[in-house]
C-alpha cells in the first residue's frame, strides 16, 4: 500500500492520544444541536500552530470524523439533526429510539460511520490524484442539475405525501432568497430589517424546526420522551455487527456514494446522505418499512455522511480547494503553517500527508470504542432524566448552540419563530425535511444555474450548456428516475397483484 | 494541556502586569494596554482570506505584546451582520474588527446595511491581495495582449470568473473592460476557491483572481498582469497592469476597525501596534509567500485612503450595475 512506512509515524503516542482525544471531543461537540464540525476545528487553529503539521492534521480530522459521527445522537435521541448530513439519520433513527431501540439504533450508527470514514479514508489513500479531476469535471450546470436531483429526492421521501412535500421544498426554496444573494450580492426579502440580512442560516433553521415541535410535544404529552425497556441490553454490539454484516452492500454502497459526493466541493453531507438514503430505500427488500425505524435507513446515511470526511479532504489536499467548510479551516491552518498544497504535496511532502491518512484511519478506529461508550452514555442520559429537566436543558442548547454559530442573536429569534411555524406545519402533516431540503438546495441550485446561463449566454450555445454535457445528461436520467419512481413502483406493485390474483 | 497552561501563563502575565502598573504610577494607562486577551472579529466564515491573515497576525501579536488576539466570527450579508454591529460593541481596545475593502464602501450604496461608510473607524490597513488576471498554465492566452486580442474578436464570449459582485474582482473586471476597451463576460463564485476550481474544470477561459491564487495554484495557473504598483517579489516575472499601459492598482485591501466610543489615544496605540506586527519580517515574509501585498495606512491617514479608493469603487460599481 502506498507510503506504509508512514504508518509507524503516525503511531506515535502523541499522535495516538491526539486522535483519541480528537474523537472524543468532536464526538460530544457534534452530539450538541448547533455546535459544528466547523466551529470545533477552528477553535483548535491556534492551538495546533505549534505543532508539526502532520500531528495539527490528525487532531483535526480526528475531531471533524467524531464531529459528523455525534451529530447522530441528537438526530436518534431528539428527532434533530446536529448537522445537515444527519438530516436522514432522523428518518428511521427516531422511530427506533421511541419503540426502544435507541440503544441499537446509537450503536448500527457507530459501526456505520468507522465503515464509511474508512472507506473514504481509503480512497483518499489510494485514488486522490486521478478522483480530484472529478471535483474539476463539475461545472456550474453540474452542480444545478445535482440540486435539482436532491430536490426530487423529496418526491422519493414524502410517500402519499408527494403535495405537501413539494409545498415544503417551496417553502424552503423561499426561505432561500433571504438575505444577501450569494452571486449577485442583491439583497433580497428582508423588509428594510437587518435581522434577515444574514439570511437564515442552515443549521439554525435545522434547529429550529427539527428541535423545537419536539421541544412542544415533550411538553404537551404527559407521556415519557422514549420507550423505556427494564432490562439494560449492554451496547447490542452484537446484534448491530450481525445486522451490518447482513446489508454489507447497503454499507459499502453508501460509504461509496458518500465519498463521491463529498469530493465535490459546496455539495456537502447533507446530499450525500440523501443520496445514500433514497438508494438504500430503492433496493432493499424491506422499502416498505423505511421510515418506521428500518435499521438500513441509519446504516445508509451514516455511512455515506462520515465516508464524506475522507472525500472532502481529496480536492482540499490535492487542489488546494475545500470540500466541505471544516475543510477551509483546515486548508487555512495548514496554509499558516507554511504547507502548500497540489499534488506536489503528495510526493514532496508524503510525510506529511500518509501520515495525517493513516492519523485518520487510526482515529476512525478509535471511534469504535469511544462512540460506543460516548453513546451508551448519552442514550441512558437522555431516557433517564426526567422529562421537566431535559426540556429545559436541551432548550438551553438550543440557544446557545444556535447563537454560536454565527454569534447572532437574530439567529436565536429566527430559529424560535420557524420552530413555532415548524409545530404548526407538523399539526397539518408537513415534515421538516423538505423544508429544509429546499433551503440548502435552493442556494446551491441557483447559484449553478446563474452561472451556468452566463457562460452559456456569453459562448451562445445555452441548449448545449443544459443539455448537451455527459455528466448532466446521467444526472437528469437519475432526476428523472427518481421523480417517477413511485409512479413506476405503483405500476409493478399493481402488476404483482393482478398476476397474484390470477 | 495546552489550553490550561496557557491560561495559567496568562494568568501569571496578567497579575505580574497588574504588580507592575500598581508598583510604578504615573504610568498613562495606555503603556499597560494590551492587559488582557483582544478580541478580533472576523465578519466573514472561517477558512477565507480575511481569517488566514488574521491567524499569521495571531501569532505575531502574542508575541510582541504577551496577550492573546482572539479570533471569533461573526459572518452574514457579505460582512454587513458584523459592520452593522460593531459600533454597539465596548470601545475599550479590547474589541476590533476586520474590515474589507471595496466591501464597506460599496454595501451601503446598495441598500441601507445598518452602517454608513463612514461610520467604520479603522485604525490600520494592513494588506491588500493584489487582483490579476489568471489563465491556466496550457491556456493558448499566454499574455495580457493576447487576451484583449481574443476578447476583440469574440466579443464577450471571453468567459472570466471571479469572486462574487461588486467585490474587487469584479470591479476591477468592469474597470479594465472600459481600459482596455474590451468586452468580456464575467462570472460570479461564492469565493476564490470556487472561481479557480471553474478556471481549473475549463469552465471559464480565464479568471479574474488574486495574486494569492497564483501562489496557492503554483504550476498550475499562470498570471498574465497584476495589478500593483510594483512586481510582486514572489513573481518577478509578471508585469503590472501599470507597464503594460492600463493605470489599475487594486484588490481586496484588509484592515482593522474599532466601536466608535474607542478613546482617542487607543486608537492610535493599536494603529502602531498593527504597524509593528507589519514591520516584522518574518511576518513580511509570510504574507508575501501566500502572495499577499504588505500596505502600511495608519490611523490618521486611513480616511483619506479610504475616500481615494471609494472614488473608484464607486463609479466601477456604478458602471456594473451593483449600484442602481
Amino acid at each position: 500500500m502506498t507510503g506504509l512506512d508512514y504508518l509507524w509515524q503516525a503511531l506515535t503516542p502523541f499522535n495516538l492520544l491526539l486522535a483519541l482525544a480528537g474523537v472524543v471531543a468532536g464526538t460530544v461537540i457534534g452530539s450538541l444541536p448547533g455546535l459544528t464540525a466547523t466551529m470545533a476545528v477552528a477553535v483548535l487553529v491556534p492551538i495546533t500552530f505549534s505543532m508539526e503539521p502532520a500531528s495539527a492534521l490528525i487532531l483535526m480530522g480526528a475531531i471533524y470524523t467524531g464531529a459528523i459521527y455525534g451529530g447522530a445522537y441528537s438526530a436518534i435521541l431528539l428527532n434533530t439533526p446536529g448537522t445537515p448530513s444527519a438530516i436522514a439519520t432522523t428518518f428511521d433513527g427516531y422511530p427506533m429510539a421511541k419503540r426502544g431501540d435507541g440503544d441499537l439504533a446509537i450503536t448500527l450508527a457507530c459501526v456505520s460511520s468507522v465503515v464509511g470514514g474508512l472507506v473514504g479514508a481509503a480512497f483518499l489513500l489510494g485514488l486522490a490524484p486521478p478522483l480530484a479531476e472529478v471535483a474539476l469535471a463539475f461545472g456550474p450546470v453540474e452542480y444545478f442539475w445535482l440540486a435539482v436531483f436532491g430536490l426530487t429526492l423529496i418526491s422519493a421521501l414524502s410517500d402519499g405525501n408527494l403535495l405537501k412535500g413539494l409545498i415544503g421544498a417551496c417553502f424552503g426554496l423561499l426561505l432561500a432568497c433571504i438575505g444577501v444573494a450569494e452571486i449577485s450580492a442583491d439583497i433580497r426579502f428582508t423588509f428594510g430589517s437587518q435581522v434577515l440580512l444574514g439570511g437564515i442560516e442552515t443549521v439554525s433553521a435545522l434547529i429550529g424546526l427539527y428541535c423545537i415541535p419536539v421541544m412542544i410535544d415533550l411538553v404537551a404529552t404527559p407521556d415519557r420522551h422514549l420507550k423505556v425497556t427494564t432490562e439494560s441490553k449492554g451496547f447490542r454490539l452484537r446484534e448491530a455487527l450481525a445486522v451490518s454484516w447482513k446489508s454489507k452492500f447497503n454499507l459499502i454502497r453508501s460509504s461509496v456514494i458518500g465519498t463521491l459526493v463529498g469530493i465535490l466541493p459546496g455539495a456537502g453531507g447533507s446530499i450525500a446522505g440523501l443520496v445514500a438514503y433514497s438508494e438504500a430505500r430503492r433496493s432493499s427488500k424491506r422499502s416498505d418499512s423505511f421510515g418506521t425505524g428500518e435499521p438500513e435507513g441509519i446504516q445508509a446515511t451514516e455511512s455515506a455522511n462520515n465516508a464524506t470526511v475522507g472525500g472532502g479532504f481529496i480536492p482540499t489536499l490535492v487542489l488546494g480547494i475545500p470540500g466541505t467548510p471544516p475543510d477551509a479551516v483546515i486548508l487555512g491552518a495548514l496554509l499558516i503553517q507554511g504547507v502548500r498544497t497540489g499534488p506536489s504535496l503528495f510526493t514532496e511532502n508524503g510525510a506529511i500527508v500518509y501520515t495525517f491518512i493513516y492519523g485518520l484511519i487510526l482515529a476512525t478506529i478509535l471511534m469504535l470504542p469511544a462512540g460506543l461508550i460516548i453513546g451508551r452514555y448519552a442514550y441512558k442520559s437522555i431516557i433517564t432524566i426526567p422529562k421537566a429537566l431535559l426540556v429545559p436543558t436541551v432548550a438551553f442548547m438550543t440557544m446557545i448552540g444556535t447563537y454560536a454559530i454565527r454569534n447572532s442573536i437574530s439567529d436565536v429569534v429566527i430559529m424560535i419563530v420557524l420552530g413555532v411555524i415548524g409545530w404548526f406545519l407538523n399539526r397539518f402533516g408537513f415534515s421538516p425535511s423538505p423544508i429544509v431540503l429546499g433551503l440548502i438546495l435552493g442556494r446551491i441550485a441557483e447559484q449553478g444555474f446563474v452561472q451556468a446561463w452566463t457562460i452559456g449566454a456569453a459562448t451562445e450555445d445555452l441548449t448545449g450548456m443544459f443539455f448537451g454535457r455527459p455528466i448532466s445528461l446521467v444526472i437528469i436520467a437519475f432526476t428523472l428516475v427518481s421523480l417517477f419512481y413511485p409512479l413506476i413502483r405503483k405500476r409493478w406493485s399493481m402488476k404483482g397483484g393482478a398476476v397474484s390474483a390470477d | 494541556m495546552d489550553i490550561l497552561r496557557k491560561i495559567g501563563v496568562t494568568s501569571v502575565a496578567v497579575a505580574m502586569s497588574l504588580a507592575v502598573s500598581g508598583l510604578v504610577s504615573g504610568v498613562p494607562q495606555a503603556e499597560a494596554f494590551p492587559d488582557k486577551p483582544v478580541n478580533y472579529i472576523i465578519p466573514f466564515g472561517p477558512g477565507g482570506e480575511s481569517d488566514i491573515t488574521a491567524r499569521h497576525q495571531q501569532s505575531f501579536f502574542k508575541d510582541k505584546f504577551g496577550q492573546d488576539l482572539v479570533i471569533a466570527y461573526k459572518p452574514g450579508g457579505g460582512g454587513a451582520v458584523g459592520w452593522s454591529q460593531l459600533n454597539g460593541m465596548i470601545g475599550d481596545g479590547y474589541t476590533m474588527m476586520g474590515i474589507n475593502l471595496p466591501h464597506i464602501v460599496v454595501k451601503p450604496l446598495q441598500k441601507d446595511v445598518g452602517f454608513k461608510t463612514e461610520d467604520i473607524i479603522g485604525v490600520y490597513m494592513f494588506h491588500y491581495t493584489p487582483d490579476a488576471v489568471v489563465v491556466n498554465a496550457d491556456s493558448d492566452i499566454k499574455s495580457l495582449q493576447d487576451l484583449i486580442d481574443y476578447a476583440k474578436a469574440n466579443p464577450g464570449k471571453l468567459t472570466m470568473s471571479g469572486s462574487g459582485k461588486g467585490t474587487a474582482n469584479h470591479l476591477a473586471q468592469v474597470r479594465f473592460d472600459k481600459m482596455a476597451d474590451i468586452k468580456t463576460t464575467y462570472v460570479a463564485f461564492k469565493g476564490t476557491g470556487k472561481a479557480v476550481a471553474a478556471l481549473l474544470g475549463d469552465q471559464v477561459k480565464a479568471e479574474w483572481g488574486y495574486t494569492s491564487v497564483g501562489a496557492k495554484h503554483e504550476g498550475k495557473v499562470r498570471l498574465l498582469a497584476v495589478a500593483m504598483e510594483e512586481r510582486h517579489p514572489k513573481f518577478p516575472d509578471v508585469p503590472t497592469f501599470k507597464e503594460l499601459g492600463f493605470d489599475l492598482v487594486s484588490g481586496a485591501y484588509r484592515g482593522i476597525a474599532v466601536p466608535k466610543s474607542t478613546p482617542e489615544e487607543v486608537r492610535v496605540k493599536l494603529s502602531e501596534m498593527i504597524g509593528e506586527i507589519n514591520a516584522d519580517p518574518e511576518f513580511r515574509k509570510r504574507m508575501e509567500n501566500d502572495g499577499m501585498a504588505l500596505l502600511d495606512v495608519g490611523y490618521k491617514d486611513l480616511n483619506a485612503f479610504v475616500a481615494e479608493q471609494a472614488k473608484a469603487y464607486e463609479a466601477a460599481a456604478r458602471e456594473a450595475g451593483v449600484i442602481k
